[in-house]
């Protein structure tokens, strides 16, 4: 049992290492095939870069949502803080901080440059409010629409203060990014199917001999299949490593311009990279897609080879 | 070990290769197809390797009707036949030895095993220390006998051979024709496909004869019975392959 376990992976490692031998001795076109793989996956790896980082540019987005329950003059402050621990309880809420009017007080002072003036009041004419923030994952319009209504429905509440419509801008805004995202992964994965698919096809036609005489010793189209899945996961492996090159030197091309556009705002800004978990999603589905396009190929092309007498 | 049963072949552009054949071949026998070029004797080797399915009748080999035989099936069953080709069939682009381990190989045989039995069938056509020659380096009769050792290799009850020494002159086409002997000699049926009068004559076997599709006659040359009588399947006559 363990020896034929053992030839079977002889048979494996044979196959595989035949595969790479073959891209070896043919450096030119593996290279060019290869070029075509690769900038067909830095496309899409650029975009999601650029959502990701366009994303961290505006903020952590649960901030951007962050919304005011201004209370009534006068609602007394226990009343806030038992309608501020219900919230806490509500799912899809990350934060509760009530506000005093004496803290807004003393805010507005330090902001608005006004103290003195404000000293001279009698009485405090701001309310008690709290600072709700939204879940990451109930941060969009609707989640956020249902929470200000649970808090407008209390008497005790006067106002609700958010910009709703920024929020749906911003989640428009990388929604429409997502999508485009998408409609490129799909049309240029399909791009790289096709090119590793017709590369492999013209290697069954270069090999139409040897398969035949293969075949003709009784090998199935398994064993025949074999060599040619190793090389499609090897021109996917390769492009998809190509892509990671052309991304990660765009990237360092781009940085230190993004970074010095940043500081003109204040900021210290710059962009991120693909990241080890990036780097491993954008091989997996390079070495699959190659694996997925040899498979249709040789499932196409292979049985229509038959040994000839 | 073969049956045609009223076997009938046609082709898609309408030739009609086989009408209505009909013979039987016992295990252990020696059987040369004959007749002229286009008789359809390379017809019946390719119905009996499955290269071709019969567009009527039966055709049986080894208990199989291989009209019936799934896809998936035929693999094992050309694993189980040997065939030798009047061009060879060699891979030129690889040594000698991956030619004759190319059955072994697809059948997944253990490494060691196949390094033995190629240096085995290698000796047995006399070619053992050509192991790392290209095709393309040989003669074309050590060609041809590297194309039977890659033929029995894996131990095949049927040799089957389409015009072996069809490139080999006489000298050559004898010693071809010894080898395949040898092998019918410890209980391997063989069926050569040969327009070649004199071979049959020389070696004395059955002999089919075929025009335009059909069977003409079907003749024991002396010594054919005898020599079946005599001898019984003893395939460890040839210990190095057929063990």
């Amino acid at each position: 049992m363990s020896g034929a376990v053992s030839s079977y992976g002889t048979r494996h490692l044979q196959a595989l290492f035949g595969a790479l031998g073959r891209l070896v001795r043919a450096p030119l076109a593996t290279l060019l095939t290869l070029m075509v793989i690769g900038v067909a996956l830095a496309l899409p790896a650029g975009l999601a870069l650029v959502v990701n980082n366009l994303r961290n540019a505006t903020g952590d987005f649960s901030n951007a949502v962050d919304f005011s329950v201004h209370f009534k003059l006068g609602t007394p402050i226990e009343r806030v803080q038992q309608l501020a621990k219900g919230a806490r309880e509500r799912a899809g809420v990350d934060s509760v901080t009530v506000k005093t009017a004496d803290e807004a007080l003393d805010e507005f002072k330090q902001a608005s440059g006004f103290g003195d003036a404000l000293a001279a009041l009698e009485d405090n004419p701001l309310p008690h409010h709290l600072v709700v923030r939204p879940a990451k994952d109930a941060s969009g319009p609707a989640e956020v629409e249902s929470l200000r209504r649970y808090f407008a429905a209390f008497p005790e509440v006067d106002i609700v203060q958010l910009d709703l419509d920024w929020v749906r801008r911003l989640h428009a805004l990388l929604d429409v990014l997502r999508r485009i995202m998408w409609v490129v992964v799909i049309v240029l994965g399909a791009g790289v199917l096709a090119v590793i698919g017709n590369t492999i096809r013209l290697e069954i036609q270069q090999r139409r001999p040897e398969i035949e005489v293969t075949k003709l010793v009784g090998g199935s189209n398994a064993f025949v299949r074999r060599p040619f899945l190793y090389t499609g996961i090897f021109y996917g492996l390769g492009g998809a490593m190509l892509a990671t090159l052309i991304v990660l030197g765009g990237l360092t091309y781009l940085d230190q311009a993004v970074g010095d556009l940043s500081a003109q705002y204040g900021s210290r800004f710059h962009l991120t990279g693909l990241g080890r978990r990036g780097m491993g999603y954008l091989v997996g589905i390079g070495a699959g897609l190659g694996w997925l396009g040899a498979l249709i190929s040789t499932g196409r092309h292979l049985r229509a080879i038959e040994p000839r007498a | 070990m073969i049956t045609f049963d009223n076997v009938a072949k046609r082709y898609p552009n309408g030739r009609e290769a086989l009408a209505g054949v009909t013979f039987t071949i016992q295990p252990g026998e020696f059987v040369f197809l004959t007749g002229r070029s286009g008789a359809g004797k390379s017809s019946v080797l390719k119905l009996i390797a499955l290269l071709e399915r019969p567009s009527r009748g039966t055709v049986t080999v080894s208990g199989q009707n291989t009209g019936k035989l799934k896809p998936g099936r035929i693999p094992a069953f050309r694993r189980a036949i040997g065939v030798v080709f009047q061009d060879h069939k060699l891979l030129v682009d690889r040594p000698i030895y991956d030619n004759v381990a190319l059955p072994l190989v697809v059948a997944g045989t253990p490494l060691k095993e196949v390094d033995r039995r190629v240096r085995a069938a290698l000796d047995q056509v006399g070619l053992l220390g050509r192991e790392r020659s290209s095709p393309l380096e040989l003669s074309v009769g050590e060609q041809q006998r590297v194309g039977i050792a890659r033929a029995v290799i894996s131990k095949p009850q049927l040799l089957i051979a389409d015009e072996p020494t069809g490139n080999l002159d006489p000298g050559l086409s004898v010693e071809v024709m010894r080898v395949f002997k040898r092998f019918q000699e410890v209980g391997v049926t063989v069926v050569i496909a040969s327009h070649d009068p004199h071979l049959v004559e020389k070696f004395g076997q059955r002999e089919i004869v075929l025009d335009a599709g059909r069977i003409t006659s079907d003749t024991f040359h002396a010594g054919h019975a005898a020599r079946m009588t005599a001898q019984a399947p003893q395939l460890s006559d040839l210990p190095d392959i057929h063990t």
